[in-house]
């Protein structure tokens, strides 16, 4: 990883913007995407004519690129469609840094949208389809509830090794709505307990309902420029420090360890990029599909010790106020989940960064770590940003 | 000048382990290089990339290793176990414990494979080892 450490801070974060966030109805993946990328390019103080990279992804259509190209009105000289999952907005940062330096393009847009809560071919459909566009012969004829199943066996074995319990898990769930409770842009922000939790209806064995994220509509982008130019553009800039990325399977079943996960390689390599270790994140923004993925990310990331994750969120711990602010915005679990998540983790960790957090701003953010998960524990990406004083 | 690579006539190791199944066979895979065994069944070795690997019939026990229930109404066909076991051999696989209720499948738990027919095709699942099932 040395000689990525060269690409450290070397671009920055000029412009975010989410879209139609919960509900949109009469929306399709394409308006809701277009209306997030408008608005990040004009938080970024600049004009679509002035974007020449690409970087987008799609749960459905697999040549996705071309009708974004199409639909934006531009020409870009960098494109990158890599589909990973939800993972993939943060593991497109690495690659646009290395086009950035290298003077392939000068502007990359990152953009996403889906409707897939409203729309008439929505989750059911796309999971429907996926069994012949995407087969996994050796485990669907077992009807797993994907992807939900492969979480709820993950937990299982957590449980077992580790004796992680269902209410650990459930703090998971707690500490996500209470700050939903503090961002009007979050679908869920209804008062939410443990028990609530405990008590809600079980879907996989040992999750329920409540452990799982929300099913939504919602489109998120941002604009990455070389650091020098985004000093120029109105925005504080956010400064990429650290980006590393990591796939070991892509069924659960061929998961080498059902309680280690790739983000201890992507997590490893981000760090290693940006010369900084847990100790020294202020803010943490996890892909929280299920409540399970964030004491396997805070474990397998270093914040603690494998096995620990369960007694690291006790007692309200990654909630507002708590000892470590995990999941700022809400998380999938209450604020938004439009299929692929990773890019509105990466927003939230901008938005804390530039102070734009509103009710929910933890004060003094310098740094912010943001990890994106895609598949059923398929694949990781973490990305560790900064302010100008990290540099 | 380049001949190509021969294929084998009866297909892929994906068809090639499913007709087995369907004839009530379980096979896995070793390999020939490294000696490691395999499942999912793979045209190479995941483990050192080597080709050629042997068809083997494994002892059928192996461990409960992680489990769910898939929480179904009735007229969804209700309930469902998926579990992951590991075979003795050091491989592991999605299928479901049968023979008691899925809440009472658990971690650590023996169990002996049984190639069943569902909807036409050969299937593992799995029994308590010991425990009313033939072996």
């Amino acid at each position: 990883m040395s000689d990525l450490k060269s690409l450290r801070g070397s671009a920055a974060i000029a412009g975010v913007a989410t879209f139609g966030c919960g509900e949109a109805p009469g929306y399709t993946d394409m308006e809701l995407l277009a209306n997030a990328a408008r608005a990040a390019v004009a938080d970024a103080g600049l004009k679509m004519s002035d974007i020449d990279g690409l970087c987008t992804a799609s749960g459905g259509a697999t040549m996705w690129a071309m009708p974004v190209v199409e639909y934006l009105g531009i020409r870009p000289s960098y494109i990158d469609s890599t589909m990973i999952g939800g993972s993939s907005f943060i593991a497109h940062l690495l690659p646009a840094m290395q086009a950035l330096q290298s003077g392939q393009c000068k502007a990359v847009l990152v953009c996403y949208g889906s409707a897939q809560r409203s729309a008439t071919f929505g989750r059911r459909e796309v999971v429907a389809s996926r069994r012949f566009l995407d087969p996994q012969p050796y485990e669907t004829p077992y009807e797993p509830m994907q992807p939900l199943s492969a979480y709820a066996l993950a937990a299982s074995r957590h449980m077992h090794q580790y004796g992680t319990t269902r209410r650990q898990l459930a703090e998971v769930a707690v500490a996500a709505r209470a700050w939903a409770q503090r961002n009007p842009e979050a679908f869920m922000r209804e008062p939410l307990s443990i028990d609530d939790v405990l008590g809600a209806r079980m879907v996989s064995d040992p999750l329920t309902v409540r452990d799982s994220c929300l099913v939504t509509d919602g489109g998120g982008a941002y604009v990455l420029v070389r650091a020098e130019r985004a000093r120029d553009l109105p925005q504080t800039p956010v400064y990429v420090l650290g980006n590393g990325t990591a796939v070991w399977n892509r069924q659960i079943s061929s998961m080498h360890d059902l309680t280690v996960t790739a983000a201890r390689d992507s997590g490893r390599a981000a760090f290693a990029m940006a010369g900084l270790s847990p100790k020294d994140i202020d803010v943490v923004q996890l892909y929280d599909a299920f409540t399970i993925n964030v004491l396997l990310f805070l474990e397998d990331l270093g914040f603690c010790a494998k096995g620990e994750g369960g007694a690291f969120v006790e007692g309200g711990a990654i909630g507002p106020g708590g000892r470590l602010p995990v999941n700022t915005n809400g998380g999938g679990l209450s604020c938004v989940h439009p299929g692929m998540y990773g890019i509105f983790a990466l927003i939230e960790a901008v938005r804390q960064l530039r102070g734009d957090g509103g009710e929910r701003q933890v004060a003094g953010v310098k740094t912010a770590l943001a990890h994106g998960n895609g598949g059923t524990l398929s694949s990781q990406s973490t990305a560790v940003l900064g302010v100008a004083e990290t540099l | 000048m380049n001949s190509p690579l021969p294929l084998d006539p009866q297909g892929g190791v994906l068809a090639r382990h499913q007709a087995a199944l369907n004839e009530g066979r379980f096979l896995i895979q070793r390999c020939s290089g490294c000696g490691r065994a395999v499942y999912f069944p793979r045209e190479l070795c995941p483990h050192c990339g080597h080709g050629e690997l042997a068809w083997a019939q494994p002892k059928g026990t192996g461990t409960v290793y992680a489990v769910t229930t898939v929480r179904r109404k009735p007229d969804a066909g209700g309930d469902c176990n998926v579990s992951l076991i590991e075979l003795d051999e050091g491989v592991r696989l999605m299928s479901r414990v049968e023979g008691l209720p899925s809440t009472e499948v658990r971690i650590g738990q023996r169990v002996k494979a049984r190639v069943v027919q569902q909807g036409g095709q050969g299937l593992v699942v799995f029994d308590l080892a010991g425990v009313g099932a033939q072996s």
